[in-house]
C-alpha cells in the first residue's frame, strides 16, 4: 500500500516538474488505436476569443504535436504482446515529437481495461481542536477502512468525494470549518497490477517517464460530460475498440467506474466471421457502411464484400446493408445491455439525473442514438469531447474523448488520496513533525 | 496450353514496419534535444573551423610566411614617398643644443615616418638638461619638425668642484665652466640648493639693494639660507618667512648703516630675538669704550 502511495507521489512531482518545464505528453493505449499528444504548458490560462474559457483549466495548455497509430499487442484494453505494444507507443511518440518539433521526456497514460473496480469507502475521526486542519483531512482520509482488494491489484485512484461536518455533508472543502467530527467518502479504483507494471514496462523501454496514469473511463468522462452534468449526475460510456469504459459522475467526482470488456473490435469480428471476409475489410465495411437501424433503403443498398481468392463467384460477392446492420446489431445490443447490468448495479438509478453519454470511437455507429435509448433510458446523447486549443481537426472526434481527457487531467488534476499529507501518526517515530506535534500538544 | 496466373510471379514483399528501431527512435529524440541542436549548429562548425586554423596555423613554416608577408605589405605602403622624411628642423634652440639633439637623435634620413616613434624620441629628447619641452611633428612636406622650449639658466650653483647653471625652477640646464663666463647671475652653493632655488630667487629679488656687496647665498643644512656679503659678512635667516627677515635686516641697515659697521653675523633665525655678532676688532674697541667709562685702565 505504502509502496504504491510513494510511486504515486513521486508521479506527481514528476508531472509537476514536467509542468514547470512545459512540455508533457500524454498517451492513450487503446485497443484500436495508440494516441500521443504533446501538450504545451504556457503559463495560467488566458481567455481566448473563439469562446473557449479557462474552465477546466483547458486553456493553460496548447496541443502542438499529435500522432496516432493503429494499436498493435493491445487488447481488451491490456497489453498483451509487449514488444508490439512498445513499437506501437514508440511510432506514435516518434510521429508526435516530429510534429511538435521537441522532446518529451514525461508521460501521462490511460488504459482502458485492467478490470477496474470500484470501492465506497468512507471514514470519521473526532476533531482534537475544533478547526479542521489539513492534518485532520490527512487523518480523516487514513481513517477510511481499506477493503481486501485481492492480492495481484493496485489502486489507481483514490479521489475523497464528500466531507462532512457533525451534521453537515457536501463539503468540498472542509479546511478550517469548525465542528466536532469529520467524515469522509473516497472512492476507490482497483485494477489489475499486472497490467499497469506491463504498460510502465512498454513505455519504459521508450526511454519515456511515467508522470502519471488515468483510467480512461475517468478521463473520457471528463472530457465529455458537460459541467452541469458533471455536476448533477451523469453516467459516460466510452465504447472503445477492445473495452467499454463506464464512469458515473456526481457533484463533479467520480463516483463508480467499470468496463465491459467488449468494443467495436468484437463488432468487426462479427461482420468478419459472418460474411466471410478478412478483418481488415470487415472493419472498413463497418465504418462506410455499419448501423444498428435497418430501414426499407437498406434492403435495396447492396455492398460489394470482394475477395482475392480468384474464384469470380467469391470475389463477386455482396450483402445488403440490412444484412450488415443484422450482424452488427446483435453485438451492439449485447453491448449496450451489459452496460445497463453494470449501472444497474452500480445503483444509477438512484442518481437526480439519469443523463447517459455515449463517446469512443464505437459510438459513431450510425443510428446508435436510436438504439441506446430503448435500452438505457431516455437521456441518451452521443458526446464528443470538449474543444481544447490546437487540436487536430481529425483528433475532435469521440475517439479521441479520452486523449482530451487526459489533457486536462494534466492540466487540472483532481486531489487524490497521496496529494494530501501523511497523518503524523504514520510518520517515522523520530520524525521533527512529529517532535513539533508533541511540543503543540504538551504547551 | 496452360496459363500462368499472373500474379504468383511475384510474391508480394514483406509489409514494411511502420515503428522506428529503437536505434532510430533514440537518435530521433537525440536530434529534437535543444541543447544538442544548439551543439550541432553552432559547437560543431565552430570547432571544426577552430581545429582547421589550428591546424594550419601550427605549423612554424606557415607561421613565418604570414609574418613575411605582413612585413611585406607594410613596407611597400611605408616606402611610398609621401611617408618618407628627409630631414629635421630644429625650431627654438640654440646651435649648440641642437647639435646636442641630433647626437641624441640618431636618424638616418630619409626614413618613413612609420618607422619614426615620435613619443620615444620626444622621451629622448626631453631627458637633455637644456630642454623644457619639444614638440615633435611630421610635416607634409617630409620635415620632421621639433619645436624646442629651451630652460633658461637663472642661478649658478657651486658645487664642490665646478658649477652648473640650473633654472628658475631648480633643474640643471648646463655645467659652467667659469663664474666670470656669466657674471649676470646671481650665485648659490651648498648641499640641496637646488631644490630651494625658487625661493632663492625671491631672496635676491629682495636684496637688490644690497646688490654690490652681496656674494651669494648659502644653503645651510638643507633648510634654510645664509645670505653671503663681502667682508665675510653673514646674515643668518630662518626657516619660514626668510624674504621678511631679509627685508627687515635692509630696513635696519638702510635706517642705521648696520651692515657697514664691523659686524660679522647677523642672526635672524629666531624672528623674535635678532642677534648680531660683532667682529673682534669692534669688540676690542667695545670693551675699551666700557673700561673708560667705568675710569678702569684696560689691561
Amino acid at each position: 500500500m505504502t509502496e504504491l502511495y510513494q510511486s504515486q507521489r513521486a508521479m506527481r512531482n514528476m508531472r509537476k516538474a514536467a509542468m514547470q518545464r512545459g512540455v508533457i505528453a500524454i498517451l492513450d493505449v487503446g485497443t484500436s488505436k495508440i494516441a500521443c499528444l504533446v501538450l504545451r504548458f504556457d503559463g495560467p490560462g488566458r481567455m481566448t476569443d473563439d469562446g473557449v474559457g479557462s474552465l477546466a483549466g483547458q486553456s493553460s495548455f496548447r496541443i502542438i504535436g499529435a500522432a496516432t497509430t493503429r494499436s498493435r499487442g493491445v487488447r481488451f484494453g491490456e497489453v498483451d504482446a509487449m514488444n508490439e505494444t512498445e513499437r506501437a507507443i514508440r511510432t506514435a511518440v516518434q510521429a508526435a515529437q516530429k510534429m511538435a518539433n521537441t522532446r518529451v521526456d514525461h508521460v501521462i497514460a490511460c488504459f482502458s481495461g485492467a478490470q477496474p473496480r470500484s470501492y465506497g469507502l468512507d471514514g470519521a475521526i473526532d476533531l482534537h481542536d475544533t478547526v479542521v486542519t489539513e492534518q485532520d483531512v490527512a487523518r480523516v482520509l487514513a481513517a477510511c477502512d481499506l477493503p481486501d482488494y485481492g492480492e495481484a491489484r493496485e489502486v489507481l485512484h483514490a479521489q475523497p468525494v464528500n466531507f462532512a461536518l457533525d451534521h453537515r455533508s457536501g463539503l468540498g472543502d472542509p479546511r478550517g470549518q469548525i465542528g466536532n467530527r469529520l467524515a469522509c467518502d473516497l472512492h476507490l479504483l482497483t485494477i489489475d497490477m499486472d497490467v499497469v507494471q506491463n504498460l510502465a514496462y512498454c513505455i519504459k523501454r521508450c526511454d519515456m517517464e511515467l508522470a502519471g496514469i488515468a483510467s480512461s473511463a475517468y478521463v473520457s468522462g471528463v472530457s465529455c460530460l458537460v459541467e452541469d452534468e458533471q455536476e448533477l449526475g451523469a453516467a459516460c460510456i466510452d465504447m472503445g475498440g477492445g473495452s467499454t469504459g463506464i464512469s458515473i459522475f456526481i457533484k463533479k467526482h467520480m463516483i463508480y467506474a467499470d468496463s465491459v470488456r467488449m468494443g467495436g473490435d468484437h463488432v468487426s469480428q462479427d461482420i468478419s466471421k459472418g460474411l466471410q471476409v478478412p478483418l481488415g475489410v470487415a472493419e472498413r465495411i463497418k465504418t462506410f457502411y455499419g448501423g444498428v437501424v435497418a430501414t426499407g433503403m437498406d434492403d435495396r443498398e447492396m455492398i460489394e464484400i470482394g475477395g482475392d481468392t480468384g474464384d469470380w463467384e467469391h470475389d463477386r460477392r455482396t450483402v445488403s446493408r440490412s444484412e450488415l446492420i443484422g450482424i452488427m446489431k446483435p453485438r451492439v445490443e449485447e453491448i449496450l445491455e451489459e452496460v445497463r447490468e453494470r449501472l444497474d448495479g452500480a445503483g444509477f438509478e438512484h442518481l437526480p439525473s439519469q443523463q447517459i453519454v455515449l463517446t469512443g470511437g464505437a459510438s459513431q455507429i450510425p443510428g446508435l442514438d436510436g438504439l441506446a435509448p430503448k435500452i438505457l433510458g431516455n437521456q441518451v446523447r452521443i458526446g464528443r469531447p470538449l474543444r481544447v486549443q490546437g487540436l487536430p481537426q481529425a483528433a475532435t472526434g469521440s475517439a479521441f474523448a479520452s486523449c482530451v481527457g487526459l489533457c486536462l487531467f494534466a492540466a487540472h488534476p483532481q486531489d487524490e488520496w497521496w496529494d494530501f499529507e501523511t497523518p503524523i501518526e504514520r510518520y517515522p517515530a523520530r520524525s521533527l513533525r512529529r517532535a513539533m506535534k508533541w511540543f503543540r500538544d504538551n504547551w | 496450353m496452360q496459363q500462368v496466373a499472373a500474379n504468383t510471379a511475384a510474391p508480394a514483399a514483406p509489409r514494411r514496419d511502420p515503428a522506428p528501431s529503437r536505434w532510430s527512435y533514440r537518435l530521433h529524440r537525440l536530434w529534437l534535444t535543444p541543447l544538442f541542436r544548439l551543439l550541432l549548429r553552432v559547437g560543431l562548425p565552430m570547432g571544426a573551423s577552430l581545429a582547421l586554423a589550428v591546424w594550419y596555423l601550427g605549423d612554424p613554416a606557415t607561421q613565418q610566411q604570414i609574418i613575411d608577408k605582413v612585413a611585406e605589405i607594410r613596407r611597400s605602403v611605408a616606402e611610398r614617398p609621401e611617408f618618407m622624411v628627409r630631414l629635421m628642423a630644429i625650431d627654438g634652440a640654440s646651435d649648440e643644443l641642437g647639435d646636442d639633439i641630433r647626437e641624441v637623435l640618431p636618424v638616418d634620413f630619409p626614413v618613413s615616418s612609420f618607422d619614426l616613434e615620435l613619443d620615444q624620441m620626444r622621451g629622448v629628447v626631453e631627458e637633455l638638461d637644456a630642454v623644457a619641452s619639444v614638440d615633435l611633428r611630421i610635416r607634409p612636406d617630409g620635415i620632421l619638425q621639433l619645436a624646442v622650449i629651451e630652460r633658461i639658466p637663472q642661478i649658478i650653483w657651486r658645487l664642490t668642484e665646478d658649477l652648473e647653471l640650473l633654472d628658475a625652477e631648480g633643474r640643471r640646464v648646463a655645467a659652467l665652466a667659469h663664474r666670470m663666463h656669466r657674471f649676470d647671475l646671481p650665485l648659490i652653493a651648498g648641499e640641496g640648493a637646488d631644490a630651494a632655488v625658487p625661493e632663492a630667487l625671491a631672496l635676491f629679488a629682495a636684496a637688490a639693494p644690497l646688490e654690490p656687496r652681496l656674494r651669494g647665498l648659502v644653503r645651510m643644512g638643507e633648510r634654510r639660507w645664509d645670505v653671503v656679503l663681502d667682508r665675510g659678512q653673514r646674515i643668518l635667516l630662518p626657516e619660514q618667512g626668510a624674504v621678511a627677515a631679509l627685508e627687515q635686516v635692509i630696513a635696519l641697515d638702510q635706517a642705521q648703516d648696520l651692515l657697514a659697521r664691523d659686524i660679522a653675523v647677523v642672526d635672524m633665525r629666531n624672528g623674535r630675538r635678532p642677534t648680531l655678532r660683532m667682529g673682534a676688532v669692534a669688540v676690542t674697541e667695545l670693551h675699551k669704550i666700557k673700561a673708560i667709562e667705568l675710569g678702569e685702565n684696560y689691561r
